[in-house]
């Protein structure tokens, strides 16, 4: 038994390297300088990365600014609860919260067009997942987050919480709906 | 000290101190119960997400899933690895214990923090899973519970820091400490960070939800209840990768390729494992990509560096010894006759081989910090995770109980013939449980979520019918696991306290002996490399390592192409 006593060499820092160990350690260091510049090349050369943006804010504030949007571009509403469903003009700064339990309002938007996507919650922490794209980013109370995004395919998509908060978790659903545009 | 409270294992040659016995007795029992308690709530909560089966109603199913997190994560592993390091430091140094009055008292204290936290969460009200996000405010007595086990712990890491001092003071060993115990004190380090982390920032939780502090900032408590939670994963990593050393110099005399290169990668997770509590921040609001980036990577993957060299140093020190007794035939005789009806060598191998392909690739890729936007809260998480900490953690740690059982409790294994198959029950449901797991992250299914098909929300949401499909797999392999490690539950309870006792004896003395070192490397003739071939000492481990490169490689890539095809956002 070895590992479990003291090494038998007294300057056992002093053993040479063994060949499979050696060709073994530069390997995997060459593939853990690879892994760790392809993140920020994929900032430079790829489409999917976060800003960062984020404000802090409060939820009355972040209210007042989506409900001014509710307000502005409301098209129609949805489902008995009469949820507005929102079209803001393309290249606009769009507000969506988080609440217990619900994602509001519903939002509208153009294939091919950028948007301002403000995220913030009211209340606890919830997860923000738009499916089946499968976008997943983590919204925090007392933060504002801002998404540049620009939806390349058509549909609905269905925005899930995926941070466990509270016993309506799974019934938190909202939409966002993605128009052929082109007008 | 020089009464009769030594006695030496007749079969292993181990010295055991009696409190210290006791202590390492008493700690791994406490995590058989932990372990217990966590998995019938593992059935439950296995059986909810099931979607032919959901099982429990929304409240009960959020209540288990938390009762089973700190469970498992906190108690059942933190319990064995206490155990462990009384073991590493006591008994494999052969020294008296340091200051057995405090162990007990950090003993107790983790016992009443268990009961406290689940009296808590069995109360009703502190569903809020392991993390506690705030503003989500529980039972107080959910973080006082937490608190009182991690100060026993703290405890346990002083007494075991203690024992290396007695153990150093009164020359009980020659040379410097076995690698197996510098991997403990890699644990044991880690150990001390993630308890002071999380006296930061449970504290003030628990006087948050006292009333006494208003307001908790919810970006803030992420971050350092992740530099607790995270880390409390990373004393894991140390802590099995050790019992792995420990269990090839059991089962195989198996002394490490070179020990500069193990204790450097030990070292390397020191410096860097912490800085992966990052992992869990990736898409949140306020941090800067560069601190992500380089949190992320460990700096610069130097802990993923120092996991790559264990994963081929463990093996390959089997190899050596492997072939030093003969087994020189091709790349693999060595392994094809290794004792795989052997529970303490099977669990500890298939352990080592679902920790680094399952859990170790996914845990990098997810790592990343763009690609954590396709994966983030999904149930490719808890997949990554079961892997790491269950086949990992978990079945290295049952590897080890095998080995114990004769040892430390002096019973002989009962069932010795369903032993032999538990490992594998286990481990092969496990990592089947993982795959589909992760599969299903894939697809966008969320983890800790009631009901994947949204029967009660306002609007609704179906999954394609393959999530479903995956999802029904998640239930059957996750009982298959359940069932698993209910034969390992069941062996070591009759055997422990029902057991027949080994024939051999061993009685306590005063004598003890001293810690030698390692008989030195007999080099064959033409060097190392002569056993081997072409010119590596250990070229079937090599050539493993060589696939599971090759692996990686293609796995990290495909995620890539995946996180291309989603909507481009900046």
């Amino acid at each position: 038994m070895t590992s479990i006593q003291p090494p038998s060499e007294i300057l056992w820092w002093k053993q040479p390297l063994d060949r499979v160990e050696g060709t073994w350690i530069a390997l995997a260091l060459v593939w853990s300088l690879i892994m760790f510049v392809m993140m920020p090349m994929w900032h430079i050369y790829g489409k999917q990365n976060l800003s960062n943006e984020a404000y802090r804010t409060t939820p009355a504030a972040y209210m007042a600014k989506t409900q001014a949007m509710v307000d502005q571009y409301t098209d129609r509403t949805m489902t008995d609860q009469k949820i507005p469903v929102v079209k803001p003009p393309p290249g606009s700064d769009v507000y969506l919260l988080g609440r217990l339990w619900q994602w509001w309002p519903i939002i509208e938007l153009e294939k091919g067009q950028t948007y301002r996507l403000h995220i913030a919650s009211m209340d606890w922490q919830h997860g923000f997942s738009l499916q089946p794209q499968n976008i997943n980013v983590q919204i925090l109370p007392g933060y504002e987050m801002v998404l540049t995004i620009t939806p390349d395919t058509s549909g609905d998509q269905t925005i899930i919480c995926n941070e466990y908060c509270g016993i309506g978790h799974h019934n938190m659903v909202g939409k966002i709906l993605v128009t052929e545009g082109g007008s | 000290m020089k009464t009769e409270l030594f006695r030496t294992c007749p079969e292993s040659g181990l010295q055991f101190h009696k409190p210290a016995e006791m202590l390492t007795r008493a700690n791994a029992v406490l995590a058989v119960v932990m372990l217990l308690i966590g998995g019938l709530s593992a059935l439950a909560v296995t059986l909810t997400r099931w979607p032919a089966v959901h099982l429990l109603p929304a409240d009960k199913f959020y209540q288990l899933l938390t009762f089973h997190g700190v469970n498992m994560l906190i108690f059942w592993i933190i319990f064995f690895e206490i155990a462990v390091l009384y073991f590493c430091s006591s008994t494999l140094l052969r020294c008296r214990l340091a200051t057995p009055k405090i162990a007990w008292l950090g003993f107790f204290l983790m016992v009443a923090g268990a009961v406290v936290n689940n009296l808590a969460v069995l109360g009703g009200n502190a569903s809020v899973m392991m993390t506690s996000y705030v503003p989500m405010p529980a039972n107080p007595n959910f973080y006082l519970g937490l608190i009182l086990f991690a100060v026993g712990a703290l405890l346990g890491c002083f007494v075991f820091l203690g024992t290396l001092v007695v153990a150093k003071d009164e020359k009980t060993y020659e040379g410097s400490i076995p690698l197996v115990t510098f991997g403990a004190l890699t644990a044991c380090i880690i150990a001390i960070f993630t308890i002071a982390m999380g006296a930061v920032i449970l504290i003030p939780t628990y006087m948050w939800s006292m009333g006494w502090i208003s307001h908790i900032d919810a970006a803030m408590y992420r971050l350092l209840w992740w530099a607790f939670g995270h880390s409390s994963q990373q004393i894991n990593v140390a802590a099995h990768v050790s019992v792995w050393y420990a269990i090839a110099a059991i089962v195989f005399g198996a002394k490490p390729l070179s020990e500069k290169v193990s204790r450097a990668a030990f070292f390397l997770y020191i410096c860097f494992l912490q800085l992966a509590s990052a992992h869990h921040l990736l898409v949140d609001p306020g941090l800067s990509s560069t601190w992500k980036i380089f949190n992320t990577s460990y700096a610069m993957y130097l802990a993923v560096l120092a996991s790559m060299i264990h994963g081929l140093t463990v093996p390959g020190s089997i190899e050596v010894a492997q072939r030093a007794k003969g087994y020189t035939k091709g790349m693999f005789e060595w392994l094809r006759k290794a004792p795989w009806g052997n529970p303490v060598f099977s669990g500890m191998f298939i352990s080592l081989i679902g920790f680094g392909f399952i859990g170790g690739i996914t845990g990098v890729v997810m790592g990343t910090e763009q690609i954590n936007i396709i994966i983030h809260n999904t149930i490719y998480v808890p997949g990554h995770f079961h892997a790491t900490v269950v086949i990992g953690t978990t079945l290295a740690f049952m590897a080890l109980t095998y080995f114990l059982i004769p040892v430390l409790f002096r019973r002989q294994v009962f069932l010795p013939g369903l032993a032999k198959w538990q490992p594998y029950i286990f481990g092969i449901s496990m990592m089947v449980f993982t795959l589909v797991m992760m599969g299903a992250g894939t697809l966008g299914v969320e983890r800790r979520h009631w009901d994947m098909a949204f029967t009660d929300a306002a609007l609704g949401f179906d999954y394609p019918a393959s999530a479903y499909t995956l999802m029904g797999l998640v239930g059957i392999s996750g009982t298959m696991a359940i069932i698993g490690g209910g034969i390992y539950v069941l062996i070591t309870v009759v055997s422990v306290f029902f057991g027949k006792r080994v024939e051999s004896e061993s009685p306590y003395s005063s004598a003890t002996t001293r810690l030698m070192r390692a008989e030195p490397t007999v080099v064959p003739e033409g060097g190392h490399e002569a056993a081997g071939k072409f010119g590596f000492a250990a070229p079937g481990t090599f050539a493993l390592a060589i696939f599971f490169l090759a692996v990686f490689v293609v796995y990290y890539a495909v995620n890539w192409k995946y996180l291309a095809s989603v909507w481009p956002m900046s």
